[in-house]
């Protein structure tokens, strides 16, 4: 692979509470390249979120905090610019989708409006322009009679064409990376493979870097490449999407699969994990998912184990995964 | 009117029935707008064996959960006939709507919204035997440590609130609530999808042991079609307040035979990347329409990649094709619905 | 109690509030012990009228010669007292239509809306005058004609609550498991519903207060109590010549009204649980 779009090396960030300080995200490295779609797993509390706000600068400080690491698209160090260059990234450069498009939708502008402050903002388009841009852009994602949505307001569309409306906003300027953070959540199924049929269309047209937050293994097997899965805020297994479906590593891994996918003849009950997420105020020793763990030994309560690479792009946070290899 | 679907395999008289459910809302737009009727339930006939688990699907809107607060009598039935154990529940009220009460139990979705935040775990277990006077205090408190334990939770739960619980934690309180007046039918109305993957699979497992030792009747609410495939009985797909295909689970798995479960089945990912890029899709247009002012003719017809002129026109019954019940004019002709194109690997 | 800490946290890092309710403990304190410590008639001529303050008595005589520390004092309680049951039987009546209303909805809640629209919409102080002119001015009268206005206000708030907790899960599962409304309205609901309707209440005893002093200065007040609005009512008609008269209790009535709007604040800030993190 030539250069990626997006190279995160040894992300850390923090939040700072009344009770002690949380290492939302620890050490956290990952790329993505053009026309790439990689696949951010984990539940909720992993950090896989924060990590998206982080890439963009947006941790409210305080009390979150980006304490170490480097994060470049396209070669750019994000997190040494000034405020006003890295708001011209946003939105411009990298965008990003949310679960709920009516919290991130203006509800009192109408949608070319909306459209169209993206566009002005970055590409200094006259009002007539923008409205021509809006519209394209509108048919672009698959809006129908886009000219006169255009002149709606959001309470006007149903959940999916409003998922739509943001995914035209953050293509307006043809960003190199679309973060888009459970991008089908709130929506019906049929609805959601509209929209992931979309976003992957898209990608493909524009070559555009995807990172997919998702706590959907179906989606992360349908539409990545490649996929990251996190746990308390760790990195636990990286690998492409068939590694990660047919030759998984990480005992969490195993977990989660087994708990989402399940077959006839699997008999009557789920793979579970037992247990819950632990608190960020009171970690376990060791590796933090030992206490959930079927295999935890003598030294994962212990010991915290490291990352171990087995090729590149393929990695594994588990002790025991280190020695089966070898 | 048609006979009401029972299962292939269920023998007993059924423990639930449902028989031509309908459920309209008045919305008023303001004082001189015509009032306008929201269609939340048209016609809605289906059987629960004992210790059954049926399947309903569909998206939201289709009425799931409104046929849900429909059989717990938390809503005003417009019209249709509940029945438990051959005893007509559709309108009775007082001692008898206590007794069904017993009988009949529900959990619902959100697990931090159904536990009262200003009561213990203790006397919440405990509110549905005090109601029903069963026991005294002292072996209300007895049963109430036992059903916690039932449900993987220590006595030490009894004093806690819900705010100190996780969600997966505050789920199993709601199993013990349901669970406390012993009932034959527990409606589950999206019991697992607020909670994470992993506790999800936990909880699913705790209803499963407890069907098999106690022999309860879930109704199983849920758009999720994997999750339903693995543990129904039988599945009704919804569609816009109307069932729109009712088989044996195994069935299901086999082949659907309405153009919209096949969409609805199609749609739904699976955890497995080389299923996917094998896989056949059917990517719907649009959404689904208000149920104020459904389609004419069936309901499916404007989003239906195969409809004709008739299905405009004319509403189709539910009615028996196969080893299955089908509300389609054109189920059970020999090629049909066609097999879904070929997706090329993943989505497009 | 753990959430009565949280509270009193929340609370008392509102400086504003703790300052309101430092005053008003002063003001409790003052009706309470008072009249006991300062054991003199404030209908009882002690010397000539128009005495200035720090003279022979410490805030001068009024137009009678009576004594005005001794009319503050024995008015605070007065005041206070017809403030606060006021606002209690304001708020009972209140969330009781409330409770009733938005939880059964339909024609009961049509019915005791407009009931209390029909309250709400005639002008306050105009009802309180007609209702206390009416019957005889006294201490129970003008109570009542100060609750029979404020209770609609308290109404609203509560209905709107009720409405949007009627249909909650927790609600619908008490149902399921066969609990009596009165059970779930009074036991469920009600402890969820009640944090705005306290807010909303104690700053009722202030309007309450002041539609007391109102009442009073027209002379439709009990006319064998003093109060701070019948003492401004007396002085209002030397109001030139000594301004210090109608100044003493009118600051009363102010600090006392201001102390209760920051409590009250503090309360909302405090409860309101919109602004909770």
């Amino acid at each position: 692979m030539s250069q990626p779009v997006l190279d995160v090396q040894g992300l850390s960030v923090n939040f700072r509470t009344s009770h002690g300080v949380v290492n939302a995200v620890e050490d956290l490295s990952f790329q993505i390249g053009e026309g790439e779609t990689v696949a951010i797993v984990g539940e909720s509390g992993s950090g896989k979120s924060t990590a998206a706000l982080a890439l963009l600068r947006l941790i409210p400080d305080p009390p979150g905090k980006i304490v170490s690491g480097s994060v470049r698209l396209d070669g750019t160090e994000l997190l040494t610019l000034s405020e006003s260059e890295i708001r011209h990234i946003r939105g411009f450069k990298i965008a990003m989708i949310f679960q709920d498009p009516m919290m991130a939708l203006n509800p009192v502008y109408t949608i070319e409006r909306q459209i169209g402050e993206v566009l002005q903002l970055h590409l200094g388009m006259s009002r007539r322009e923008r409205l021509l841009e809006a519209i394209e852009l509108l048919r672009l994602v698959g809006v129908p009679a886009p000219e006169e949505r255009v002149q709606q307001y959001p309470h006007n569309l149903s959940g999916g064409m409003r998922q739509r409306v943001m995914i035209a906003m953050a293509l307006a300027c043809r960003p190199r990376l679309l973060i888009a953070d459970e991008p089908t959540t709130a929506l019906d199924v049929t609805v959601q493979a509209q929209v992931l049929d979309l976003i992957q269309g898209l990608k493909d047209k524009f070559g555009m870097a995807v990172m997919l937050i998702t706590h959907d293994l179906g989606i992360v097997a349908e539409t990545a490449d490649r996929v990251v899965v996190m746990y308390t805020g760790r990195k636990v297994e990286e690998g492409s999407v068939t590694e990660i479906f047919d030759d998984l590593r990480h005992p969490y891994t195993r977990g989660l699969l087994g708990a989402a996918k399940w077959e006839e003849g699997d008999g009557d009950m789920l793979r579970e994990i037992p247990g819950t997420v632990p608190s960020p105020f009171d970690m376990p020793t060791g590796c933090s998912f030992q206490p959930r763990c079927p295999l935890a030994e003598a030294r994962c309560l212990s010991d915290r184990p490291g990352l171990e690479t087995f090729a590149p792009g393929r990695e594994v946070r588990c002790f025991i995964a280190g020695e089966a290899r070898s | 009117m048609i006979a009401p679907p029972t299962a292939s395999n269920v023998k007993e008289p059924p423990v639930l029935e449902v028989l031509d459910l309908v459920k309209h809302y008045p919305i008023k737009d303001g004082l001189f707008a015509p009032d306008r009727v929201v269609h939340a339930l048209d016609g809605v006939t289906l059987t629960v064996g004992r210790g059954e688990t049926l399947a309903v699907v569909g998206e939201s809107g289709c009425g799931k959960s409104t046929l849900a607060r429909c059989i717990m009598r938390l809503e005003i039935l417009t019209s249709g006939t509940l029945l438990l154990h051959g005893k007509d529940i559709s309108h009775v009220g007082g001692r008898d709507l206590r007794a069904m009460r017993r009988r009949l139990q529900i959990i619902f979705q959100n697990p931090y919204a159904s536990l009262n935040p200003r009561w213990s775990i203790g006397s919440l277990v405990m509110d549905p035997m005090r109601l029903h006077k069963i026991g005294d205090a002292a072996g209300r408190r007895a049963r109430a440590v036992e059903l916690l334990q039932t449900v993987g939770l220590g006595a030490e739960f009894m004093s806690r609130y819900p705010h100190e619980l996780s969600g997966g934690q505050r789920q199993r309180v709601a199993i013990a609530r349901a669970l406390a007046m012993q009932p034959d039918v527990i409606i589950c109305d999206e019991p697992v999808s607020a909670l994470d993957v992993s506790i999800q699979a936990q909880v699913i497992n705790l209803l499963k042991k407890l069907q098999k030792s106690l022999g309860i009747a879930y109704v199983f609410i849920s758009h999720d079609l994997s999750l339903v495939k693995h543990i129904s009985d039988r599945v009704a797909v919804m569609y816009l307040g109307q069932i729109v295909e009712l088989a044996d689970t195994s069935a299901v798995r086999q082949r659907v035979m309405h153009p919209y479960s096949q969409a609805l089945f199609s749609a739904a990912p699976v955890a497995d990347p080389r299923a996917a890029a094998s896989k056949r899709r059917i990517i719907l247009s649009g959404d689904v329409p208000s149920p104020v002012d459904p389609p004419a003719g069936c309901r499916f017809h404007t989003r239906c990649p195969y409809a004709k002129d008739i299905c405009a026109s004319e509403a189709p019954q539910l009615r028996a094709v196969e080893d299955r019940f089908v509300r389609c004019h054109f189920a059970g002709e020999p090629g049909f619905p066609p097999p879904a194109p070929l997706s090329e690997g993943k989505y497009t | 109690m753990k959430r009565f800490h949280i509270f009193w946290f929340r609370f008392r890092r509102n400086r504003a509030a703790a300052g309101g309710a430092v005053v008003l403990a002063a003001i409790l304190a003052l009706a309470a012990f008072g009249p006991v410590l300062y054991d003199v008639d404030p209908f009882e001529m002690v010397g000539r009228p128009f005495m200035l303050p720090f003279d022979r008595y410490p805030l001068g005589t009024d137009v009678a010669g009576r004594d005005i520390l001794a009319g503050i004092v024995h008015g605070a309680r007065v005041s206070l007292m017809i403030g606060v049951l006021a606002s209690v039987a304001a708020t009972i009546v209140g969330v009781t239509f409330g409770a009733v209303a938005g939880y059964y909805g339909g024609k009961i809640d049509d019915i005791l809306m407009r009931t209390t629209e029909f309250f709400l919409c005639i002008p306050s102080f105009v009802l309180a005058v007609v209702l206390v002119a009416i019957f005889q001015p006294d201490v129970v009268t003008v109570t009542i004609a100060i609750a029979v206005v404020s209770w609609p206000s308290v109404a609203r708030l509560a209905r709107g609550e009720f409405i949007s907790h009627r249909d909650r899960e927790y609600v619908l599962g008490c149902r399921a498991i066969g609990m009596p409304d009165w059970e779930i309205i009074l036991l469920q609901i009600m402890p969820n519903a009640l944090p705005p309707i306290i807010v909303v209440s104690s700053l009722m005893v202030a309007t309450a207060i002041l539609t007391e002093s109102g009442l009073s200065f027209l002379g439709l007040s009990d006319p064998n109590l003093v109060s701070w609005g019948y003492m401004i009512g007396v002085a209002r008609t030397v109001l030139r010549s000594a301004w210090w008269m109608a100044a003493i209790p009118g600051a009363m009535i102010l600090i006392t009204v201001l102390a209760i709007n920051l409590v009250g604040e503090g309360l909302n800030d405090a409860l309101n649980p919109k602004l909770r993190k």
